[in-house]
């Protein structure tokens, strides 16, 4: 069933925008990341112009998010302080993002950027990620039953003053590191069209040492607001939110969310990691194939003055 | 020598026009981009008025229609420190969103260049591209690639022999709109071509446009944003919640 994008002025199958939205959604579910690393990408692949895929994406992801929040918050998975946090940070960054993309845009050299950005952040976490879950993996079996030894030296993390009480996640910290991952995520969620979870969830994990369980539903509880925040920056200044396409995504991405965190609750923490770790560097080998072989087509067309 | 000829014509088009008339007809002068539009399929036929005896020569004739015309940066991929970068861009200060050519012969026999030049009716002649920088070498290879990528969109076609001519008089064609139409009126040319020139030609636009809940959604994001915005957010929380309520219901249920 074809079906026509008001904003995006395109036709495209109803069907393949559930699916795609229900398989992103289960990833959403699982591991806590908002998937619009994948999501905008794929957009990009079915012919959605790049600008209407990124805007729509970030109101996507804020009802993806949504259900994802509320499954955590009932489980009590949620970091409140954390993401209060960490959400003054993200708006400040936000705000950041789209001066930055502004001016690269002007350097005309946006798109290069992007996905420049897209292969370095992506491969370098994916393969951290990757190498410490098969060492977590390799310690359990060893020593079953033994939770994981804690780093005993922390070193500048826990130098650093305006320290705050952290109940939810045991943690007694300064609240610099939470504010900078904040404003770093919502740089790159502005420039990248993403939610920023696949960079915000390590950064928790190995920056803050927060326990794995809270990290998920904390960094979603981040994201809904920095991309509805981003939505409405986009609609009201570019124009480029389509909610027809919205919906059948998130239609899509809603059914999977809940199916994808109820997976996430029985799988164990390493095997999470390992998983994400690897589809994290299977995106990343995507784009970086995209900058290195040979384009079949040397030229591409682009709205003139604007984006 | 070539102003001249192009004088001899503009004094030699009326008086063939007053001669021969296209009477135009279409299966639709209306496209309504609904939410399940998937393409149109229009048909143009119509008649040739003529007061004066049948000439001598064959009648041809070429159907064009253009979509609104738009400004393009068009960029060129080049490999740097081995990944591919833009490098070069040339703007195309005008390239119909959609065009399509239907002829009733090979194109290159039917009509003569200067006629294609002065009419605008090939797909090469109908994109505008001046003020190409300087360094750019060829910078007809960027309007070549305009051509090339929306040709493999559907959105510029070439129909050669498409067009039926019945006894000199009577004439028929369809084109097929694809999908992805932007809004707009479409110009659409008749030309009734003798002896590889234009002896006249009839112009009238097919409106098309979005309707419905298409064309609501559209005026307010632009009139609205804000409102459009947080609607869309609105809409996105209630779907989020809507369907989460509803799995745990079916959960504990």
């Amino acid at each position: 069933m074809q079906i026509y994008l008001p904003i995006a002025e395109v036709s495209v199958n109803a069907f393949l925008l559930l699916g795609l939205g229900g398989l992103v959604g289960i990833l959403s579910g699982m591991f806590g990341v908002g998937g619009g690393f994948l999501m905008t990408p794929l957009l990009f692949f079915i012919g959605i112009p790049p600008a209407v895929a990124v805007a729509t994406e970030a109101n996507q992801i804020v009802a993806s998010s949504f259900s994802g929040v509320l499954a955590h918050l009932r489980r009590k998975t949620v970091d409140l302080r954390m993401g209060v946090v960490l959400l003054i940070g993200g708006l400040v960054g936000a705000a950041l993002g789209v001066l930055v993309f502004n001016y690269l845009k002007s350097l005309g050299q946006v798109d290069l950027l992007v996905r420049l950005c897209y292969v370095v952040f992506l491969g370098v976490i994916g393969a951290l990620m990757f190498v410490e879950s098969l060492r977590a993996i390799r310690k359990a079996k060893r020593s079953p039953g033994t939770p994981p030894s804690r780093r005993k030296h922390r070193g500048w993390v826990t130098a650093l003053p305006f320290k705050m009480r952290f109940r939810t996640s045991g943690l007694y910290i300064s609240v610099i590191p939470p504010l900078l991952i904040g404003v770093a995520v919502g740089i790159l969620a502005a420039i990248m069209g993403v939610g920023g979870g696949f960079i915000m969830v390590p950064a928790m994990i190995y920056l803050l040492h927060m326990p794995t369980k809270v990290v998920v539903g904390t960094s979603l509880f981040q994201i809904i607001f920095v991309t509805g925040f981003t939505t409405l920056l986009h609609a009201t200044t570019n124009f480029t939110v389509d909610i027809v396409l919205a919906v059948l995504l998130l239609v899509g991405g809603v059914v999977g969310a809940q199916i994808g965190t109820r997976i996430g609750t029985r799988l164990k923490a390493e095997q999470l990691r390992i998983l994400l770790a690897i589809m994290v560097l299977v995106v990343c080998g995507k784009l970086a194939l995209d900058l290195l072989l040979t384009p079949s087509e040397l030229y591409s067309l682009g709205a003139a003055g604007g984006h | 020598m070539r102003i001249l000829l192009a004088l001899l014509m503009l004094l030699a088009a009326p008086l063939h026009a007053a001669t021969e008339e296209v009477v135009l007809g279409l299966s639709q002068n209306r496209v309504s981009i609904t939410t399940n539009f998937d393409g149109s399929n229009i048909l143009i036929f119509g008649a040739i008025k003529r007061e004066t005896p049948l000439p001598e020569s064959d009648l041809h004739v070429i159907i064009a229609i253009a979509g609104p015309s738009e400004s393009l940066m068009v960029r060129k991929k080049d490999r740097r420190l081995g990944i591919w970068v833009n490098t070069e861009s040339v703007e195309v200060d005008a390239a119909p969103s959609f065009y399509a050519v239907a002829t009733s012969g090979p194109m290159k026999q039917i009509l003569t260049e200067i006629e294609d030049l002065r009419h605008k009716i090939s797909i090469p002649r109908a994109i505008r591209s001046v003020g190409a920088p300087m360094e750019i070498e060829n910078a007809q290879s960027f309007a070549e690639a305009v051509i090339r990528i929306r040709k493999d969109n559907g959105l510029y076609q070439v129909h050669e022999n498409s067009v039926e001519v019945a006894e000199q008089t009577l004439f028929r064609t369809s084109v097929q709109m694809p999908a992805n139409l932007t809004e707009g009126d479409y110009l659409t040319r008749v030309f009734l071509v003798r002896d590889r020139k234009v002896v006249s030609d009839f112009e009238t636009v097919i409106d098309v446009r979005k309707v419905g809940l298409e064309r609501w959604l559209y005026t307010l994001s632009r009139e609205q944003p804000l409102v459009y915005g947080l609607m869309s957010l609105f809409i996105a929380i209630a779907a989020g919640w809507g369907a989460s309520t509803a799995f745990r219901m079916l959960k504990s249920g």
